[in-house]
């Protein structure tokens, strides 16, 4: 028993974080962490997981406070640590990542300064020991030249390079316990694979116990031996990972997991035949400058269909769309909207052809007009393109309402009134408002929830059964474009390195960039990260070692 | 009380009580001042007594009377300045953040020159020239201080043109009224109401200067500045006349720049809760 | 963008700016309502009396050749003539040029490190017993107008105390600690005005850069509060600070005109005031010049030193 004890590093108690407010961050959380164990922390945005993930440090931000409970490191109440206390247990025994080491980094220190800092302040090492550590800390996670790789400005890193940069210093003193705050969502997902097995083999590699805090179960299945599933502030449920993913027993969990299968498991949707031509998009080429953002790209869209373009940031997707809306206007090649050629401006474009195509946005927060009455959000454009006034406006935006499945009485409300999700069903009835046959989405999905970002798909599919539009679904996002696209374009640099019908280039990927692109993307098993790795080692050796 | 979800400061309430105050002086002034601006009641620079509670000015007008009338003066002034400041600025602002790039560069180039000199300066230049009366000091100090109120309105619309909000009303076809009516200016409010109070600080003290250097608003006319000018020897007599002007100024700015305050900190705080991403 | 070219780039720009403003002042004061001449002769005017004053006084050519000519005469020292004296601009302008700086240099050396200070400590104490004081006493200070800050000094240290002269007579000749003595009362005024608006802004600035999420990062690697601050934020804070002095600088070269009016000081300010009242345009063209050469100097100097204290653009060449 006495070695069980020993072996349990945190121990949280009834844990309660309030903001000065009023409202409930965190509400009776228990947990235990043992040495050398990863937990991962899963829950919607407002589920208190970055929260409760910062309470090890004793630290709650701005405007929060922690008001009940105990955090027991290694048996010590850490809450009763005075102000030196503290300062020696973070970044020591516990040690932080944040999500954007972009901006946890000083810009104006070099790496090697920050990462020797701790060691250094803390008594640990001297100068000389704290760099030779860091460089060993770079090389162990394959940052370039480790030797010199510190003496750069943090402006001089990639993401990736940063996120790593970022755990080399959080491991420089050696902690016991690594707290992981969404450690990968801010990059690609070919990016996300290797910082991924990075983190996991240091982690392993010194037997440090880890709080992995993220929205993504796939990416926490590679790393986490048990989840805890957090909502509203409380815990929902906790179990070893396996147990969560593969028999959750909460309905909520269930969702979540539900979702994530819909997401790995699709293979697009089937087109018997593909209708008259909607879009054409012909040797298109946009520039910023001298800069060639996008470069000969071509493709059609048809009546009824969806088509996705993905692609990782950088790849010129989201130009394309604003091409083709005619906000940027294209350097080279030609949109074509049916039979008839689009100006490249859209000023110079006919109303018809402003109001046949519609745009929805990423972010429905910037989309909806903060002192604007949902009644005129959507009644403007009715007004405008449909030359109505009076009751039929009024006829029409409750019709509108109704479309989207949201009450007749949100009329009356601002959108701040509403939650993401009702606010991106908004933009839907905004752009649906102009009878649109083409609807251009820009990353819909991808700043919600994923359950909510589901029902949004739903919408999105069911309104093109009922009201035959295409879609042009631009997107990062592979599980989405499973779900909800019969045919696929897929950018890389700018470039179009793939296109045709979602089922075949998901089977069978004709080029090595979608290849790499459909490996790392994290399936919810324990075991895909070894095989990931494995199968693109292979790959790499070269594309005959490939099993069939 | 609490405005915005947010408890009201004692300090903003001081602020309040003092613009009110202000503003019933300026609005009833005949009523409520014990003599007529230009009668001469006593003495040259009496000291505070029953009859003359704040005593007499340089040719013996009662300072309390001439104070009630004068903050008429200087408080209209300035509040007519600015709102020609805001409307030009402002205006200004929402057309170069929101038409083309090029009507942008010139307008911005233009108030760049402007802003590379003090505002004092180039208006005794103007003074120097053109003379000084009303209407001219109102029209250069507006023009003047709105090159900084662009900046500002130029800013906040930029910001506001960037949502997609405003791309969507513009994909759709929208005019530039709709655009700048309905789409930015009621996202743009709040701030500009916050520099609507710096900004007539500012020129409140700035009449005030010219007033007293001399070059603002001429006799026979009471204002404020004017006061502490004409009344400026007697500190040389070991008097305090100049004192009460002044400190009227000064009690005037600080009750507005406690309301600003407090306009300006309830924006700048966070929402609150949920700051969990 | 190397660093030597962005400082290059940004001095042309000054040098640029400063020739747009000198093109407006002096065809500001050419092109408007009334010229030099009826302005000189007054309403009473005869023409044949304007026309030879004018051929005098070169107005017959063109407004470019004789700014041409008033710039050639600017780069050589020669400001031109007063109207009211006749005598040269230059002789009576460097001495008194020589007493504003005296006097604004003299506020600048108490003002700039108390305002930076107590700005500094204020962010880092935000909501402390000493932040609220400064927050208060600041806006007081911000909506007095000078004259009120100087008439209450002169009533308090000069009528009652005695302890410092109510005028700052300067003479030539005069002792270095004498004319300290004569200016503190002035100096005193400007710095109360200018630390005001000066601790608000370097405040807000530091403020902003304590929210930073790399200091919360550097917190959460346990270090003390002061390392914190003097190596994780002031370094990032420099850059606007540096701004907030040189905006505030100038501001004192403007707050100047009112304090050497109050004081009777004889500095440019004064003289640009009473050849206002006298409406001798060339002399206010003169000390305006003066002003926007301070003025846009210590803008550009701001500009390349923040530039400086940019890790961003200091560090360009690797990239």
């Amino acid at each position: 028993m006495s070695a069980a004890k020993n072996d349990m590093l945190l121990q949280i108690r009834g844990l309660r974080i309030e903001a000065s407010n009023g409202a409930v961050l965190t509400d009776g959380i228990d947990l235990d962490l043992r040495r050398g164990e990863v937990l991962g922390l899963i829950g919607e945005s407002g589920a208190g997981k970055s929260t409760l993930g910062l309470a090890p440090l004793v630290y709650a931000r701005a405007g929060c406070s922690i008001t009940g409970g105990e955090i027991l490191l290694a048996g010590q109440d850490l809450r009763k640590l005075d102000t030196n206390g503290r300062r020696s247990l973070r970044g020591v025994r516990v040690a932080y990542v944040a999500q954007s080491a972009a901006a946890a980094f000083n810009p104006s220190m070099t790496l090697m300064a920050q990462v020797c800092e701790g060691p250094i302040r803390h008594g640990l090492m001297n100068r000389r020991e704290a760099e030779a550590k860091a460089i060993e800390l770079f090389a162990a996670l394959d940052l370039p030249e480790p030797k010199t790789f510190g003496q750069r400005y943090p402006h001089e890193a990639s993401g990736g390079q940063l996120q790593r940069a970022m755990a080399a210093m959080a491991m420089s003193c050696q902690p016991d316990l690594l707290v992981l705050d969404e450690p990968t969502t801010a990059l690609d997902v070919t990016t996300q694979i290797e910082v991924l097995a990075k983190l996991r083999e240091l982690i392993h590699e010194h037997n440090t116990a880890a709080l992995y805090v993220t929205h993504d179960l796939s990416v926490v299945a590679q790393i986490a031996d048990r989840i805890m599933v957090l909502r509203h502030g409380k815990m929902v449920e906790t179990g070893t990972t396996n147990d969560i993913l593969m028999t959750p027993r909460e309905a909520y969990t269930t969702a979540l997991v539900a979702e994530r299968k819909a997401a790995m498991s699709g293979h697009g949707v089937a087109e018997a035949a593909r209708g008259e031509t909607v879009l054409t998009v012909d040797d298109v080429t946009i520039k910023y400058g001298p800069v060639t953002a996008v470069k000969n790209i071509s493709f059609t869209v048809s009546r009824g269909e969806t088509v996705a373009v993905v692609g990782e940031s950088g790849s010129g997707k989201s130009t394309l769309a604003y091409a083709a809306i005619g906000q940027i206007e294209a350097a080279g090649g030609a949109f074509r909207f049916g039979q008839a050629a689009l100006p490249p401006s859209f000023k110079k474009r006919s109303l018809e052809q402003r109001q046949r195509i519609q745009l929805i946005y990423q972010l429905p927060d910037i989309a909806l007009n903060p002192r604007q009455k949902i009644s005129d959000i959507l009644g403007r454009p009715v007004a405008f393109f449909e030359k109505l006034s009076g009751a039929a406006v009024k006829a029409r935006v409750a019709e509108l309402l109704t479309l989207v499945g949201l009450p007749l009485d949100y009329t009356e409300r601002f959108p701040g009134q509403l939650s993401g999700g009702q606010k991106q069903r908004i933009c839907i009835a905004r752009a649906l408002a102009a009878r649109p046959e083409l609807v251009i989405c820009d990353e819909v999905t991808s700043a919600l929830d994923p359950l909510v970002a589901e029902d949004i798909l739903k919408l999105l599919k069911q309104l093109q059964d009922e009201l035959g539009v295409s879609y042009l679904f631009i997107t990062h996002d592979l599980g989405t474009v499973k779900r909800i696209a019969h045919r696929v374009v897929v950018m890389l640099k700018g470039q179009m390195v793939a296109e045709g019908a979602t089922s075949d280039i998901f089977e069978t990927p004709p080029d090595d960039y979608t290849r790499k692109l459909l490996l790392s993307v994290p399936e919810m098993r324990t075991d895909w990260l070894d095989e990931a790795l494995t199968r693109r080692d292979i790959w790499r050796a070269g594309p005959a070692a490939l099993p069939a | 009380m609490k405005i915005a979800g947010r408890k009201v400061p004692f300090t903003a309430y001081i602020g309040g009580v003092i613009v009110v105050l202000a503003l019933i002086m300026i609005l009833f002034a005949p009523w409520i001042a014990p003599y007529p601006q230009t009668k001469i009641v006593g003495g040259v620079w009496d000291t505070p007594n029953p009859h003359d509670w704040l005593g007499t000015d340089s040719i013996g007008r009662d300072m309390l009377s001439r104070l009630i009338y004068g903050g008429r003066t200087s408080v209209s002034i300035a509040l007519i300045a600015t709102c020609l400041t805001m409307i030009i600025g402002v205006g200004l602002g929402f057309v170069a953040a929101s038409t083309s790039k090029l009507v942008d560069n010139i307008i911005s180039r233009v108030v760049d020159i402007l802003l590379a000199m003090p505002i004092l300066i180039f208006g005794l230049m103007v003074f120097a020239v053109l003379g000084t009366s009303i209407p001219i000091m109102i029209i250069t100090i507006s023009v003047l201080e709105s090159t900084r109120v662009f900046r500002l309105a130029r800013a906040v619309a930029m910001n506001i043109t960037v949502m997609d909000y405003v791309q969507v009303a513009r994909l759709r076809g929208e005019g530039i009224g709709w655009v700048i009516f309905r789409e930015i200016l009621p996202n743009a409010l709040p701030p500009l109401v916050a520099e609507f109070g710096l900004r007539f600080c500012f020129t409140f003290l700035f009449i005030a200067s010219l007033s007293f250097l001399g070059l603002g608003i001429q006799p026979p006319a009471a204002d404020w500045g004017s006061m502490v000018h004409d009344n400026a020897q007697a500190i040389a007599f070991g008097g305090y006349a100049p004192l009460f002007p002044a400190g009227a100024i000064a009690i005037v700015t600080i009750g507005v720049n406690l309301v600003v305050d407090w306009l300006l900190s309830i924006h700048a705080l966070p929402a609150g809760a949920g700051a969990e991403i | 963008m190397g660093i030597l070219r962005f400082i290059a780039a940004r001095a042309a720009l000054g040098v640029l700016t400063l020739f747009a403003v000198s093109i407006l002042l002096y065809l500001g004061t050419q092109l408007l309502p009334g010229d030099v001449a009826s302005a000189l002769l007054g309403q009473s005017a005869t023409p044949d009396a304007l026309a030879v004053l004018r051929a005098k006084l070169g107005l017959n050519e063109p407004a470019y050749l004789r700014y041409l000519h008033w710039l050639w005469g600017v780069l050589h020292g020669n400001l031109g003539n007063s109207l009211t004296t006749g005598t040269p601009i230059a002789g009576e302008l460097m001495p008194r040029l020589i007493n504003t700086l005296f006097l604004a240099g003299y506020a600048a050396i108490i003002a700039v490190p108390l305002a930076v200070g107590l700005g500094i400590l204020s962010a880092i104490r935000e909501g402390s017993l000493m932040d609220r004081l400064a927050s208060i006493l600041s806006l007081a200070a911000i909506s007095f107008p000078e004259f009120f800050v100087s008439y209450i000094l002169i009533v308090v240290f000069a009528s009652q105390l005695g302890w410092l002269p109510s005028l700052a007579t300067v003479y030539d000749g005069m002792g270095f600690w004498d004319r300290v003595d004569a200016t503190t009362l002035p100096a005193i005024t400007l710095t109360l005005v200018v630390v005001a608006h000066m601790l608000r802004m370097t405040r807000t600035s530091t403020l902003a850069v304590m929210s930073a999420p790399y200091v919360e990062t550097a917190f959460l690697k346990g270090l003390s509060r002061s390392r914190v601050v003097l190596s994780h934020a002031l370094p990032n804070a420099l850059a606007p600070i540096i701004n907030v002095v040189a905006i505030n600088l100038a501001y004192l070269v403007v707050g100047v005109v009112v304090v050497e009016v109050v004081f009777v000081y004889p500095g440019v300010g004064q003289l640009m005031v009473d050849a206002v009242t006298k409406r001798d345009l060339p002399t206010v063209q003169a000390c305006g010049l003066v002003f926007a050469i301070v003025f846009i100097g210590l803008n550009t100097i701001a500009d390349i030193c923040s530039a400086l204290a940019n890790p961003r653009l200091r560090s360009r060449k690797r990239q």
